[in-house]
């Protein structure tokens, strides 16, 4: 569960085919998000439905099976869908904000700053996402925002280095001297020709986090830590299954089934950005 | 290199007080106050403010802060409010289980993660390169605590081979049994780490194969194995050098979740149930020794990679 700045490049990948591998991300995280926006307005049962016989076999009236409370085991998959969606996203986007605000603020700072808050990130980032997350949660109580705002914040100093290094190899093209030359103001470069030029690298980054930020709330849940009943996250739902994975296999394999697939497109989908961001990498090596 | 070290270490004594600081009065925003775990929802004021002024909660937060700081420079962790146990024993019991755990999954996953990754890079147009590539991306998504249920499902209640959980209660007293309880946990986290691991292994692989010193040593005769050996390792090594620290910190830190998994009473056990007693004292004496861990991890990463690669001494932290 290590906070990955930029995981290394699929090379045996790159040779095959890679918009196979945007197009596979995509229709895994499209399969994933399909079934979350169809929980909002369809599930099988009612998600605190405990009406089924406890751990019924998969079948006709509950397709993959009930848990050992007797609730269909389709609709917590499908809620946990929409909760691993919500928790991608929003953590991702606070992690952002904040980690690009940070970076760019290193990056145009005066030298004994930018070392300062290098050194500070370089601290945070020698800590797994996961456990500065559980302290998080510790102090906020565990809730399903306490969990998002939680990973957002580990996850914003990974973005806030990469961010600083990014910014700094830009702010030495000729471009910007250019530009500065010829009178934009630093608000203008920032968005005019620094947030363009780091993107492309910061977006490939933002979905790896995206999937290390998925894998972060299921440990949470799993531990205890995570969102309360009933959000019923896949985490949580294999922690409950723990006990009952002889009697009752499905309810242990497929929400593991379900994490590893969303967690497998981001990363695919992150495989693929990296060809459109970068194309000359694509063939080489 | 002395100026280098001389350097390093004192970054390394700064970032130590800088967590210290941090993790103090990250706690103080803990909800609640400590001395509410002593206490029943009936107590009266006088139980209250006792309660407070047996944890030191009455007295104001910096001086809270330097009579914690001044006993952790006699290395005192203090005692649990819970238990009233010193804070210190009860992590050098802890860490009796958590350390092996992590040295003996984080050596199996190395030696894996080697052969794979090298053998993924140089074999990369053969199908077992691919199918070894294919698992370390799948692996990379699994986690690990589903790896853990699993194997237990598979190992523990199928088969009856090993332990599904716990620990001996005299700890190491019989080796062979404390071993057999750490065998599904180091499994379970050596696999997962392996995955990450092989990718980055076969990455700098690929990196020495395709680089120009590569081709010049072979141009001036030496032999392939020769030039991979002689010029390969070194540079290759350096990347994974950093990332070997980063995923020891991290497996060491991260044992939480498979402890969970295992009912194993390691580090990551203590700081959860801590953390639910919200029993300040223990919470910091595992966030002290776990920080003083991965500091110290990055430290000689840091220092092995310099050793390693002349070039880098120049700057303090590589990345710049």
């Amino acid at each position: 569960m290590s906070a990955v700045l930029i995981a290394p490049a699929d090379v045996a990948g790159a040779r095959r085919n890679r918009s196979w591998t945007l197009l596979a991300g995509l229709v895994l995280v499209g399969a994933v998000l399909l079934v979350a926006l169809l929980s909002l307005v369809w599930l099988p049962y009612a998600p605190a439905d405990t009406t089924g016989t406890r751990l019924e076999a998969p079948g006709g009236t509950h397709w993959l099976g009930t848990d050992k409370l007797g609730r269909d085991l389709v609709t917590q998959l499908m809620i946990g869908a929409r909760i691993a969606l919500v928790v991608g996203l929003g953590s991702v986007a606070i992690g952002a904000i904040l980690g690009i605000t940070i970076g760019l603020t290193a990056a145009f700072a005066v030298s004994w700053l930018d070392d300062t808050i290098s050194a500070a990130l370089d601290v945070v980032i020698a800590f797994p996402v996961l456990l500065l997350a559980m302290l998080i949660v510790a102090a906020q109580g565990a809730s399903l925002g306490s969990v998002i705002v939680a990973i957002g914040l580990a996850m914003s100093a990974v973005v806030a280095r990469l961010t600083r290094v990014l910014t700094k190899r830009v702010l030495g093209e000729q471009f910007v001297t250019a530009a500065r030359t010829s009178g934009t103001r630093w608000p203008g470069i920032v968005v005019r020709h620094i947030l363009p030029n780091i993107w492309p690298t910061l977006s490939v980054n933002l979905a790896l986090q995206f999937g290390v930020a998925v894998l972060a709330e299921a440990s949470l849940s799993y531990l205890g830590l995570g969102a309360p009943p009933p959000n019923a996250s896949w985490g949580r739902l294999l922690q409950e299954a723990q006990g009952t994975v002889i009697t009752a296999p499905v309810g242990a394999i497929a929400p593991g089934v379900a994490l590893i697939m969303l967690v497998i497109g981001v990363n695919f989908i992150a495989d693929g950005l990296r060809d459109v961001a970068d194309p000359a990498r694509k063939g080489s090596r | 290199m002395t100026n280098y070290l001389l350097r390093r270490s004192a970054f390394l004594l700064v970032s130590f007080l800088i967590a210290m600081v941090a993790i103090f009065v990250l706690l103080r925003l803990l909800p609640g106050d400590p001395s509410n775990a002593l206490l029943s929802v009936t107590a009266t004021p006088e139980q209250i403010a006792a309660a407070q002024a047996q944890v030191g909660a009455d007295r104001p937060v910096l001086d809270q802060f330097l009579t914690w700081f001044a006993q952790l420079t006699r290395l005192d962790l203090g005692e649990s409010f819970i238990s009233s146990l010193p804070v210190w024993p009860e992590i050098a019991a802890r860490l009796a289980v958590t350390v092996p755990l992590t040295l003996m999954a984080f050596a199996l996953a190395l030696a894996i993660s080697l052969v794979a990754g090298f053998v993924a890079a140089i074999k990369a147009d053969r199908w077992y390169g691919i199918l070894i590539s294919g698992i370390s991306q799948l692996g990379v998504a699994v986690p690990v605590f589903w790896v853990g249920i699993l194997l237990v499902s598979v190992f523990s209640v199928g088969l009856r081979w090993l332990p599904s959980s716990g620990f001996p209660r005299d700890d190491w007293a019989d080796p062979a049994d404390a071993l057999r309880s750490l065998t599904l946990p180091v499994i379970t986290v050596a696999l997962v780490m392996s995955a990450s691991l092989t990718r980055y292994v076969r990455s700098a692989t690929l990196d020495v194969m395709g680089s120009d010193y590569l081709r010049s040593a072979r141009a001036q005769g030496s032999r392939y194995t020769e030039a991979l050996w002689r010029h390969g390792l070194r540079n290759g090594a350096v990347p994974i050098i950093s990332i070997l620290g980063i995923e020891l910190a991290t497996t060491f830190l991260g044992a939480v979740v498979v402890e969970s998994v295992f009912g194993l009473p390691g580090l990551g056990s203590m700081l959860l149930k801590a953390i639910e007693q919200h029993d300040y004292p223990n919470i910091q004496g595992v966030l002290f020794v776990s920080t003083l861990v991965v500091l110290v991890i990055g430290f000689a990463a840091d220092v092995a990679q310099r050793l390693v690669d002349p070039r880098l001494r120049v700057s303090i932290s590589g990345n710049r």
